[in-house]
């Protein structure tokens, strides 16, 4: 899936995201102790200590993912991220994942487009059996030519059922329409032909050059100390390259004005819109993520939500979210609607756009954002240890500091309604790019 | 199953099952997995869940969790869609979105205001066999959580002006989950076909004709009959003490007079199934072929003695993960398969399904992964399984217990789901030693008993004929 992608009202795409990344902190309650853990090797990574459960959460990420799948190889990233516990070092396929499952660890690699990143939970007692085999997987996976072909398979076969799909189909239009010429326009799972084309050599070579110390973010959540992780975290790493090789990737600003049509005959038409969006490091991105929070972030109290859903029942979900990646922002509308009534639910979209960029938020609506985006932290990011490692992870993956849960309280008071209304102008006044899945529209009553 | 499974559309898995008033996949998500995929987890010990009855009749679990200072506060209702009046399908689900309209005492939109501005998520969902609300906190709005919660538990206020358009909300919800899916479509027309009689043929969502004629008055009568205090369970996990629950439930919940009793939940139940049956739906956006294979199988609710422990063993070992046969044998060895496995719904109030599903790899062709996928449930019905492989499916259940307690919400539904299908608090903490009891012999004997390919229920969902692969 392309990570800057909305399906018919599932937030999940649109919204994971920005989650983790700016609804960071609240007073008080969101006190964990991150410390710091430096290995011989030079491997860093964030550890919050706890031993409530006997339990032990890491999550990676290694810089790189499908933007650096080459030119015809598309879905490379994704087809390596299947295969980590397919045989590594001396341990075949089967033996390998016959000792995790002894091991009773779950080990997870996932392909994004700007990063892989990998993930194993573990029993504090199987810590010694779980950390080799994911050393292994790190560090010598095999590659050997029946996994490689049998996951491969499994790809292309998912690829396949989802060719007729008109999301799948609509999705791969919008990725193309919006990122022309850019690596985010192509598909991250790749085709059968990119796929049947890519060897076991690729895959060598694309570990070699994204597996490395340089570009590796590490978070740790979990009955472990700091002593005994910095000797883990050398056995884990320490054998990787000092520096990974990767292919220099461009910023890209996504192409709006302009109107995607997908056309099926559905019961149901798709909505999707995209605004300019604001990068992370951006003074305004706060501003705009609490614009975001009143125009179609909040759950049941959205002025979308509340315009399109509730007073008129157009719609079952209607959401919208800040995206950042690492080479391209945009704000993401999306809604799914009853064919008969698109147009009337789009033009309510676009004014409920347009009245906020030019008239901004109200006083109540900014304060009642920063309540919720303050309390929000805790709930959102840290009620579990795979949620607070993979918080941990976020933050060092943008750069935003070991101690931003405690800087992000007083950068939320600090927004004025000045500059949500600048900022709601700066993004909203824009034509956005508009895809319609559906049957095409009546155009009586479109705004 | 399918390494990349998770983008696969459909897999014959239990997916739709369980319906949430907010868009699908947002806090809804990590909930209705836990509640779907295995109603049955045990309570560690020394872990403290303490569990008592109000004056109402109201039940209540606390299950302790100091980590972090967050609490999920839950309110399960003993009523699901199969609990429905006949033709007023989708009223339970309905009725769940109604809850978050205005009450005599708060405007609409007041309770989730609230909770926003504290920071807090809330959803809710509906299933077969119950209702639920919850809401994600900080401990210290625990009681206003409660007072508005119990508040809406009687004092709705149900106009046509709010009915109207929500009933057109739950309209383009269908829309969205079935009508523009051909899995889902398939899966409905599966259930309708397995169970021929009970409830659970009909989908929890409703169907659209009858749905489209849900009223007022069938709202204000459900909300009469089901919603008290004595039909209902309160689930609090987090980071609070049962004493400061006793209090608190006891000054809102419990200032609530109980309702009138309601009979047993007695459903239609299945007749004798006699015949294999098919369903078929062949759709221009479907290009890789699948099937499912169903049958009508005990829950842990009504099986007999260690039966639910066995089938749930037995989905594990056949189908439940790249170490089980059907993984190994039609993905690994043989090749045939891009996809295939088990599915068990364990948790449920009357009997269940029993799944197996499968899609062809390359130039293989869905008959031949059919005929795979049965000849793997023939090998377990003539030989058994071995008591190496039981002891690998057992240690994984009762191991995926300890890392269920790293969720606080997880392990609130696995309380409240149980609970509100009949089991009870002894039921979940004994459930280790009931799954560590079941031997070889008694997996073997359910798969003979109960997977007779004589008496199942087979969906295909092929590409149109003349659409290219």
């Amino acid at each position: 899936m392309n990570r800057l992608s909305l399906t018919a009202g599932a937030r999940s795409a649109l919204f994971l995201p920005i989650a983790a990344l700016l609804a960071l902190a609240t007073p008080a309650s969101a006190e964990v102790a991150i410390q710091e853990v430096k290995s011989d090797s030079g491997v860093t990574a964030w550890l919050v200590e706890d031993y409530t459960l006997p339990l032990i959460t890491i999550n990676f990420a290694f810089g790189g993912g499908s933007t650096q799948d080459p030119a015809g190889k598309e879905g490379l990233a994704t087809l390596m991220s299947g295969l980590f516990d397919e045989g590594a070092g001396d341990l075949d396929s089967d033996t390998f994942q016959s000792r995790l499952d002894d091991a009773g660890a779950e080990m997870r690699f996932s392909a994004g487009q700007d990063t892989i990143s990998g993930s194993m939970r573990m029993l504090a007692n199987e810590r010694r059996e779980a950390f080799d085999l994911l050393a292994l997987a790190v560090n010598k996976p095999r590659f050997d030519a029946e996994p490689v072909a049998r996951i491969k398979a499994q790809l292309v076969s998912s690829v396949a059922s989802r060719s007729r799909d008109p999301d799948q189909v609509a999705q791969v239009r919008w990725s193309e329409a919006v990122f022309p010429d850019h690596p985010y326009a192509r598909q991250d799972d790749g085709t059968e032909l990119s796929l049947n084309g890519i060897t076991p050599d690729d895959l060598r070579a694309a570990h070699q050059a994204m597996f490395a110390r340089s570009n590796l973010k590490v978070s740790v959540v979990g009955a472990i100390d700091a002593e005994t992780l910095k000797q883990e975290l050398n056995h884990l790493f320490g054998a990787l390259p000092q520096d990974a090789n990767l292919k220099s990737v461009a910023k890209v600003e996504p192409r709006l004005a302009q109107q995607i049509e997908v056309g099926y005959d559905l019961p149901q038409t798709s909505i999707r819109l995209a605004y300019p969006g604001i990068p992370r490091d951006d003074p305004q991105s706060i501003a705009a993520y609490l614009m975001n929070y009143i125009l179609g972030g909040g759950d049941f109290s959205s002025r979308l939500y509340n315009e399109v859903r509730e007073k008129r029942g157009l719609a079952y979900g209607i959401n919208s979210g800040m995206m950042n990646q690492k080479y391209a922002d945009a704000l993401v509308i999306g809604t799914a609607t009853r064919s008969d009534r698109a147009s009337e639910t789009l033009g309510i979209i676009r004014d409920v756009v347009r009245q906020l960029a030019e008239q901004g938020p109200t006083q109540q609506e900014l304060a009642d954002a920063k309540k919720y985006v303050l309390g929000a932290y805790a709930i959102n990011n840290l009620d579990s240890s795979s949620a607070i490692a993979s918080t941990l992870l976020q933050m060092q993956i943008f750069d935003m500091g070991i101690d931003y849960m405690q800087r992000r309280v007083k950068m939320i008071d600090d927004v004025t309604l000045d500059d949500v209304k600048s900022v709601a102008k700066r993004l909203l006044s824009a034509e956005p790019a508009v895809m319609i899945v559906g049957p095409p529209l009546s155009t009586e009553k479109q705004g | 199953m399918n390494r990349f499974a998770g983008r696969l559309a459909g897999c014959f898995t239990a997916a739709a099952l369980v319906l949430g008033t907010l868009s699908p996949s947002f806090a809804q998500d990590k909930v209705a997995a836990t509640v779907a995929e295995k109603a049955d987890a045990a309570k560690p010990a020394g872990s403290g869940v303490t569990d008592f009855v109000l004056d109402n009749g109201m039940q209540v679990v606390v299950i302790p969790d100091h980590r972090a200072p967050i609490v999920t506060h839950m309110v399960w209702y003993k009523i699901g869609s199969a609990d429905e009046p006949p033709g007023k399908s989708g009223i339970a689900h309905f009725f769940e979105h109604l809850m978050f309209k205005g009450t005599k005492n708060h405007k609409p939109g007041e309770f989730g205001a609230k909770v926003a501005e504290n920071g807090g998520s809330e959803n809710a969902f509906t299933s077969y066999d119950y209702t639920a609300f919850f809401q994600t906190v900080a401990p210290d709005v625990l009681g206003t959580m409660m007072a508005y919660e119990a508040d809406r538990m009687r004092n709705l206020i149900l106009t046509d002006d709010v009915i109207g358009p929500e009933r057109d909300v739950v309209l383009e919800e269908r829309r969205m989950r079935v009508e523009t899916s051909p899995e889902a479509l398939l899966d409905e027309e599966v259930d309708a076909t397995l169970f021929q009689n009970h409830p659970y043929r009909i989908p929890v969502i409703g169907w659209m004709h009858e749905m489209e004629k849900l009223n007022r008055e069938d709202a204000v009568a459900f909300y009469n009959r089901y919603y008290a205090p004595n039909n209902a369970i309160l689930v609090v996990a987090g980071d609070v003490d049962a004493d400061t629950v006793r209090r608190l439930a006891e000054s809102t919940y419990g200032k609530i007079p109980r309702g009138p009793d309601l009979p047993p939940r007695v459903r239609p139940s299945e007749p004798e199934q006699n015949t294999a049956r098919t369903v078929t739906l062949k759709d221009d956006r479907v290009t890789v072929p699948s099937f499912s294979r169903a049958w009508v199988v005990p829950s842990y609710t009504t099986a007999e003695k260690g039966e639910a422990e066995a089938l749930d063993l037995l989905s594990e070992i056949l189908g439940g993960g790249v170490r089980s046969r059907l993984y190994q044998q039609l993905i690994v060895k043989s090749g045939v398969a891009s996809s295939a496995g088990a599915y068990y719904e364990g948790g449920r109030l009357d009997s269940t399904s029993f799944s197996l599903y499968g899609a062809p790899r390359g130039e293989a062709t869905l008959q031949t992964v059919e005929a795979a996928v049965d000849a793997e449930l023939q090998r377990i019905r003539e030989q058994g399984v071995t008591r190496e492989e039981l002891q690998k499916a057992k240690t994984r259940f009762v191991r995926s217990m300890i890392f269920a307690r790293d969720n606080q919400a997880g392990m609130a539904n696995i309380y409240g789901s149980n609970l509100a299908t009949g089991g009870t608090i002894a039921d979940i903490e004994q459930w280790p030693d009931r799954i560590e009891a079941v031997t070889p012999d008694q997996v073997q004997a359910v798969a003979v008993k109960y997977l007779v390919p004589e008496r199942s229920v087979t969906g295909y969902l092929l590409p149109k004929e003349g659409a290219s692969n």
